[in-house]
């Protein structure tokens, strides 16, 4: 077809992971692997094949047999769990890395933001990192004086562009970076994620931004998690799940099928931790069923079974996220409450009954793990639950309260009644 | 890169080993980069330091001091000819200072850059080029202590001074080829992280820096120029000191193939090791 400006044939990309065994039980034993591990990398850097550090190596595709068109003008979405695919796609589609099977063919300037901000120098002042980054982003000097007006304007730090960035507050940071960003010239943007930086108020003039791009008639790719995003900008979507192309559609459906993959009975694998595992994990609701839907105002009631090695002082621990994949709350077991793993070797089942939260309505994560208490996490699987907030009416108003308001993930409720008391006139200051 | 490039009607093809067909036309495209690249290594390397750039006429300055006392006061090394021996190691120093600075700071480069390595597209070759460009302008401001050096001791350069910048040129085949293919190394097994300041530190005494290579006996003299940085050390002198230092050519000639053959293997090793980067950094 005449407008197709991206096409993937077969696209397939490996990489190659290391494993460990066993664990280090005794000190022989772990010389002993020490030794044979430095022999095989020896043969490694002799042969010149890619030195692994384990001690069994294995070949992973992170994407495998995809195939796409997209003609220009186009938006699409592409959505996935982590570790789907998405990001060595667009790390494909930008160039950084190269396929290991099949081909892209691309017409047109690309521009990719896998990041806001890459290659800010911390001791360069702002207006020096404008020039910086968007010389990165592939802007000519000219073009970035062009624009650097509007540029700093957009970003509302005039006051502070000739300070060093490491003086800037993390929102300022970010705020500049993301105004280069906006006002780059591209025939295809590639973004991805970049809409989980600054307050509320700046993502959304991020994303009216976007969506300004977006109906200039370029063709954009968009990754995220930000499903609320991804619905309003783009009508089509493509969906990956363990590297390959799972769905491509109208993006109402393909949310769908996204949902949906999440409380399919063939899982994602969860992986392993060294000392403590994390089997499984679901919502209950208030009869002791598997749900995806909780109202606010009941506890929350999260199902965990794990296994343990027997380590003493670990800690069973729970990120809650919200769509933007911010953390809205965090719960530990050792810390909070002085609860340790079980000190027996063995797979045992928990349930963690929550204090009820109003949560405004949209999807939220539960990302789960094992620590080490305050030392180093374990095992750690990110949006192992998800559910969805259908609707959020404090005491019963006829109000939707939503996450995509921009006024965070809760509603606060007040605990005693809420009254105005007239004043006399002067007093009161 | 720019947005005035016209429309180019032939797709760009993405697939295995594609990159390298397309590498040359790249790096030129992409030449804005390098010189932003580079005016940032520079603009970053004195900030929050007192001296700032004094830091540039010290170190250099200090190191010909401290050779001059050690080689030519402690040692008694003989200075060949009727120059002072200041002017002599400075003269030797400066060619070696651009040679390992160009190693040292390029071989971390990539490293260094990760960040823009796996999140951007662009010729990697670019990030240890630009780190050429800090290691040119140390030299340049490096030269003018030598000219003031010469002015103190009298010594009057001849019509060889016009060949200076050919032997800069070489110092920089020299030191790019090493310094390419360490950078891609060290991204690959960082071992080689503690490598090269030890090659840097052996290299120092290797080449003929304290001392004039007439001492080395004659019969060793040819071995002894497979040291790219004998012919070009050798050479600095020559263009700088005249007939005092006269060049020894079958040893030149042997540190001009050296040089050849290093940067050759050099850019090869990198281009092979580069298409990975974005997987290993």
């Amino acid at each position: 077809m005449a407008d197709t400006v991206i096409r993937a044939e077969n696209l397939g990309k490996k990489f190659i992971i290391g494993h460990r065994d066993t664990r280090d039980t005794m000190f022989r034993e772990a010389m002993m692997r020490g030794a044979r591990n430095f022999l095989r990398k020896g043969r490694d850097l002799v042969s010149g094949r890619l030195v692994v550090e384990g001690d069994t190596s294995e070949e992973v595709w992170a994407l495998r047999d995809v195939n796409f068109e997209i003609r220009r003008g186009e938006l699409v979405s592409i959505i996935g769990h982590n570790g789907a695919g998405k990001t060595t796609l667009l790390k494909i589609l930008s160039r950084i890395t190269e396929p290991t099977l099949g081909r892209v063919e691309i017409r047109g300037r690309v521009t990719s933001l896998l990041e806001v901000g890459t290659g800010f120098h911390p001791e360069l002042t702002g207006r020096e990192n404008v020039f910086l980054n968007g010389a990165i982003l592939g802007m000519t000097r000219t073009e970035v004086r062009n624009r650097f007006d509007e540029i700093v304007d957009f970003s509302g730090v005039r006051k502070f562009i000739d300070t060093p960035v490491k003086r800037y507050s993390v929102g300022m940071y970010a705020r500049l970076a993301f105004a280069v960003a906006a006002h780059l010239e591209a025939e295809i943007l590639v973004i991805d994620e970049v809409l989980a930086v600054g307050d509320a108020e700046f993502q959304a003039r991020c994303l009216d931004r976007m969506s300004e791009v977006a109906t200039s008639g370029r063709t954009v790719l968009f990754v995220s998690h930000n499903l609320a995003a991804v619905t309003a900008l783009t009508r089509r979507a493509i969906v990956f799940r363990s590297g390959q192309l799972a769905f491509d559609g109208p993006v109402e459906s393909a949310l769908a099928h996204y949902s949906a993959s999440f409380s399919r009975a063939e899982r994602r694998d969860w992986g392993r931790g060294r000392q403590a595992t994390l089997i499984s994990a679901e919502l209950l609701d208030e009869r002791g069923l598997p749900t995806e839907h909780f109202t606010p105002g009941t506890p929350l009631r999260l199902h965990v079974v794990l296994e343990t090695g027997g380590l003493r002082g670990m800690s069973l621990e729970v990120v809650l996220r919200n769509e933007y994949n911010l953390p809205v709350a965090f719960y530990s077991s050792n810390i909070f409450n002085q609860v340790p793993l079980p000190g027996t070797a063995g797979r045992y089942e928990c349930m963690l009954s929550l204090d009820s939260y109003y949560l405004a309505s949209g999807e939220y994560f539960f990302d789960l793990q094992t620590t080490m208490t305050n030392v180093s996490v374990d095992h750690r699987v990110d949006s192992a639950v998800h559910f969805y907030v259908d609707s959020c009416s404090p005491d019963g108003i006829p109000y939707n309260f939503k996450q995509g308001q921009g006024f965070g993930s809760q509603a606060m409720r007040l605990s005693a009644p809420l009254e105005f008391k007239p004043l006399p006139d002067g007093q009161g200051r | 890169m720019s947005t005035a490039e016209p429309h180019s009607p032939a797709p760009m093809i993405l697939e295995a080993g594609r990159t390298d067909r397309q590498y040359w036309r790249d790096v030129w495209r992409y030449r804005e980069l390098f010189f932003i690249l580079a005016w940032r290594d520079v603009a970053v390397r004195y900030k929050q330091t007192m001296l700032g750039i004094a830091w540039a006429f010290m170190r250099p300055f200090l190191t010909m001091v401290v050779f001059t006392v050690v080689f030519g006061q402690l040692a008694k090394l003989p200075p060949g000819g009727d120059v002072p021996y200041a002017v002599m190691v400075f003269a030797g120093l400066l060619p070696w200072t651009l040679f390992s600075s160009i190693l040292s700071d390029a071989s971390a480069s990539v490293v260094n850059n990760s960040n823009l390595i796996s999140k951007v597209f662009f010729p990697r070759l670019l990030v240890p080029m630009a780190t050429v460009m800090v290691a040119l302008i140390d030299f340049a401001i490096s030269l003018t202590i030598l000219a003031g050096l010469m002015i103190w001791y009298g010594v009057m350069p001849g019509w060889q001074i016009l060949l200076l910048p050919v032997f800069v040129a070489l110092t920089l085949a020299a030191a790019i080829g090493p310094a390419l293919w360490a950078s891609a190394l060290v991204v690959k097994y960082r071992d080689f992280r503690f490598v090269i300041p030890f090659v840097v530190q052996i290299g120092l005494y290797a080449s003929p820096v304290g001392f004039s290579s007439t001492i080395v006996p004659e019969q060793w003299r040819l071995l002894y120029s497979l040291n790219p940085m004998v012919g070009i050390i050798d050479g600095f002198r020559w263009s700088i000191i005249g007939g005092a230092s006269p060049i020894y050519w079958p040893g030149f000639l042997i540190s001009l193939g050296a040089i050849a053959l290093i940067m050759w293997v050099g850019i090869a090793g990198f281009r092979r090791i580069e298409r990975d980067f974005a997987d290993l950094v």
